[in-house]
């Protein structure tokens, strides 16, 4: 059964990855569709969310205690990231404020190094080293945690966006800012609270990740990368297609690396991406036009 | 004026979903013909003319100039068959001269590309020259070569919209739409615009326009076809449109149109 | 009244011309400083892709992230054609500069279709799958060992070896890209692009093909990177993947914005200031903090980025150019570039759109 059970290890650890892909390609979709930016820094949220984790368990903290603070911190991070860099530009054409999220990328990525060095940091698996047994594989019960913390946040994201006031009015902004001013909303502070929202799912990514595949100061590179692939699957508006997309992608890569060669991993994903940009730019899933409006 | 026919609209229709901009809609444009298309506020004016100048394409319906159907082909290709336009809210190109902006306009009828332009063979440099003489007599002709030279977003409107209906001319086109010419202006450079579109059309040119200006449209136009709820409602002379019971009807409440 | 097409197109000749003369004669100057020869050289290889870019960027307003994997691309294809083949560098830096445009075509017609930002999501995505070729191509490229023993360059006899004699190589190949850049931008396919800028709707109606045009200046700035890998190969003689990753093309980007969008020596200025830059933190970094890596200097071009863009948008060119406006009073009147008027550039890269 040797075949089978590599078929579900490999299942498993697309499913994980992808269920970080998902955190993080939500928290561009929802940078996108409220403030019309495509944020290149994004996976970078999910390096410091890690990073930052793994320093507070060091110093001491309790586990969950480092957890939350770390989000925290790191959404703190994502709203000054927004007024400093994002707000004072936010006239700037497009094309301006796509290369100003990757300067800011290359700020994270050397504040890592300045403070963590380049060196890999490892945080501890959230219930000890424990493994299950499902049809046959052995999987860490990390990856459990990642797919079911990842569901459960989508899950309550869901619930926020389609049944809450609060969501409803972050919607509205995206559809038609003007009448959503009439109605009080204020669309200005929704850019500043799109990214905060991001800043914190991927900072819940990248501290779920971090048991399995290690923190280091260049993890943000590639995750917010794939993650962004799969928003893009999604059109970039679409939230459940983009979910569905990071998980798509995740298996991929997982499938590429075990029976086929690692080297080429990224390359699929990417391949993938300019799939989708060619044939059908508005998304597999695309709603409507997908045009932020 | 039995001229050729130069722009044929049949039965066009553009609908947005459920919301029926145009419906069925039929005439044609003659050469040196100015015809007007009015009015009231929401009849369709502008989806008719963003239809026929290839920024929407029709639902149904057909469009023939010069003897060619051209549904579904783009703005720049109407350009290359002669047809060119003007904005209502005016797309003067604020980052160049009134000159440059002229030169645009003369596109079509240039030649040089990215090797030829990039090697400066001897044909770009006569080409440049020609060009600019050119758009400079296109500028005469509306009566503002003085301000060749000038960047083009610190003239005042009036000049602005003269600007981009020379930039419409140069390139010798046989229709020119033109939206809205009149929004905007005052008294005396709607005066000076009537009387270019006025010799303009006796040189030849031919134009069609969507106008809300009622002064305007009664004593310049050839023909005016009417619009209301997207449809057609009547068509002909100034005199027969404002005894017409529809228009009459339709304007109700809004201007008066004797 | 006489007409003078010179009228309408800015920027002197005779400073172009000072420039030239300047960095022909550099090297006869310092010809025994081999640092300032070697980095003139690198500051040359990037000043032609970074030139090509700027007519991407700046007239097109499209941005590449993937200008090294067309680096690369000319650089690997020299290599190859002239060890595998034995084919003369010229044909095979010519091969290459098809292959770039080539695929700069296949990439760029669907591209294009697309909104704005999607073309630098196309290139992204381009720029890694070619990286991942370089790497996994064992048999053409070396993959990650690299590859060695590429053959100099040889012109009317003599074969190109020398730091000195390579300068004038590269130089003469970037002010030629430069020239061929300047002369595109004063003429009809100059004004077709500045027009877009300006108003795609109009431009579009006056019969600009905007996609068409957008398209070769995506192609034009693969070539200009191509011929820059392909003098970078033969200088180096050594290649590896690494050299054409994702951060390279992040690099070129950064040296555009620097250098600013509204001149055809934006990329001059931005490579300049780029290299030059990076060799003054080599100097300055350690002195502050003792035991930090190279990777500083990305933090470094990072805060720049982000500042350049929002305080100083459209580059050092402007600024120069006001500068120089103000200490020669006869400068031609509008020299500040046709595409920028303080911040109401439309829809650029790095300007303030209406």
């Amino acid at each position: 059964m040797d075949i089978w059970n590599q078929f579900v290890q490999l299942l498993f650890s697309g499913l994980t990855v992808g269920s970080i892909y998902a955190l993080v390609a939500l928290g561009f979709v929802i940078t996108y569709s409220i403030t019309g930016i495509l944020n290149l820094s994004q996976g970078d949220f999910a390096m410091l969310g890690a990073l930052i984790c793994i320093s507070f368990v060091n110093s001491g903290f309790p586990f969950i205690i480092a957890i939350l603070l770390s989000i925290v911190l790191v959404m703190i991070i994502g709203g000054l990231f927004e007024r400093s860099a994002i707000h004072p530009a936010r006239y700037s054409s497009t094309a301006t404020l796509i290369i100003i999220t990757i300067g800011a990328a290359f700020v994270f990525r050397g504040i890592a190094i300045f403070v963590w060095g380049t060196q890999p940091y490892a945080l501890r698996p959230f219930t000890g080293n424990d493994s299950l047994q499902i049809f046959g594989a052995v999987i860490q019960t990390q990856n459990i945690w990642a797919i079911g913390i990842s569901l459960v946040s989508l899950a309550v994201l869901y619930f926020f966006f389609n049944k809450t006031y609060m969501g409803k009015a972050v919607t509205a902004c995206v559809v038609n800012p003007f009448a959503a001013r009439l109605m009080g909303i204020r669309p200005r502070k929704m850019s500043f609270g799109a990214i905060v929202i991001s800043a914190g799912l991927g900072a819940l990514a990248g501290i779920i990740i971090a048991p399995i595949s290690g923190a280091s100061y260049d993890m943000g590179v590639m995750i917010g990368l794939k993650a962004f692939i799969a928003a893009v699957i999604g059109g970039l508006t679409n939230a459940p297609a983009a979910i569905a997309g990071a998980f798509i992608i995740g298996i991929l890569e997982a499938f590429t690396e075990g029976y086929f060669s690692s080297g080429y991993k990224d390359a699929i994903s990417f391949g993938l991406l300019l799939l989708v940009l060619f044939f059908m730019p508005n998304g597999i899933f695309a709603k409507a036009s997908g045009k932020r409006v | 004026m039995k001229e050729n026919v130069l722009l044929q609209v049949h039965q066009l229709s553009k609908s947005f979903g459920g919301v029926h901009a145009i419906q069925g809609v039929s005439f044609h444009v003659h050469a040196r013909e100015i015809v007007a298309v009015i009015g009231p506020n929401g009849a369709g004016k502008t989806t008719l003319f963003n239809v026929i100048t290839g920024i929407l394409r029709p639902t149904s319906g057909s469009i023939v100039f010069k003897g060619v159907s051209v549904v579904g082909k783009k703005p720049f290709q109407l350009a290359q068959l002669g047809m060119t336009r003007t904005f209502q809210n005016l797309q003067v190109f604020e980052n160049m001269t009134v000159i440059e902006n002229v030169m645009v306009g003369l596109h079509t009828r240039l030649k040089t590309g990215i090797f030829s332009a990039g090697f400066r063979l001897p044909r770009v440099s006569k080409e440049e020259k020609q060009a600019l003489e050119q758009a400079f007599a296109c500028l005469r002709q509306v009566g503002i070569e003085h301000l060749a030279f000038e960047k083009a977003d610190i003239l005042p409107y009036g000049m602005q919209r003269l600007v981009e209906l020379a930039r419409a001319a140069a390139s010798n086109p046989s229709l020119i739409l033109l939206d809205e010419p009149m929004a905007g202006l005052n008294p005396q450079e709607s005066n000076k615009l009537v009387e270019v579109l006025l010799e303009m059309r006796s040189n030849g040119m031919t134009f069609l326009f969507v106008e809300h200006d009622m002064e305007t449209v009664m004593s310049i136009a050839d023909r005016i076809i009417v619009l209301d709820y997207g449809k057609k409602i009547a068509e002909g002379s100034p005199e027969e449109i404002a005894q017409h019971p529809d228009v009459i009807k339709a304007y109700l409440g809004e201007e008066e149109v004797i | 009244m006489g007409l003078d097409v010179k009228k309408i197109y800015n920027g002197s000749t005779k400073g172009s011309l000072l420039v030239a003369v300047v960095l022909l004669v550099l090297p006869l100057v310092f010809s025994t400083n081999n640092y300032l020869l070697s980095t003139m050289i690198m500051i040359g290889f990037y000043t032609i892709v970074s030139t090509g870019l700027t007519l991407l960027m700046g007239y097109a307003g499209q941005i590449s992230l993937g200008q090294a994997a067309f680096y690369g691309i000319g650089a690997y294809t020299s290599a190859y054609f002239t060890t595998h083949f034995g084919l003369s560098p010229w044909l095979a830096m010519i091969a290459g500069a098809v292959l770039a445009a080539m695929v700069a075509f296949v990439i760029g017609i669907p591209a294009f279709r697309l909104r704005e930002h999607y073309l630098a999501l196309a290139t992204l995505g381009f720029g890694v799958i070619v990286f991942t070729f370089f790497k996994e191509w064992k048999e053409i490229t070396g993959g990650l060992n690299g590859f060695f023993g590429i053959p100099p360059i040889r012109l009317f006899g003599i074969t190109i070896q020398t730091d000195f004699q390579f300068y004038y190589l590269v130089w003469v190949f970037a002010l030629a890209g430069i020239l061929f850049a300047r002369n595109i931008v004063r003429s009809r396919v100059g004004r077709a692009l500045l027009s877009i800028h300006g108003s795609e709707v109009a431009a579009n109606s006056l019969g600009v093909n905007i996609t068409k045009y957008k398209l070769q200046m995506f192609m034009i700035s693969a070539v200009y990177a191509s011929i820059a890998g392909s003098l970078y190969a033969h200088y180096v003689t050594f290649i590896n993947p690494q050299l054409f990753e994702m951060i390279t093309s992040i690099y070129f980007l950064i040296m555009v914005v620097i250098g600013g969008n509204g001149s055809i020596w934006g990329g001059l200025i931005g490579a300049t200031v780029y290299v030059c830059l990076g060799e003054l933190l080599k100097e300055i970094v350690p002195l502050f903090i003792p035991n930090a890596s190279g990777e500083f200097e990305i933090v470094f071009f990072g805060i720049l980025l982000v500042m350049m863009l929002i305080y100083m948008p459209n580059g050092l060119s402007h600024s120069i150019s006001k500068i120089v406006k103000r200490l020669l009073p006869d400068w031609r009147r509008k020299n500040e570039s046709m595409l920028v008027s303080e911040n109401e550039n439309a829809g650029s890269v790095g300007g303030e759109r209406l």
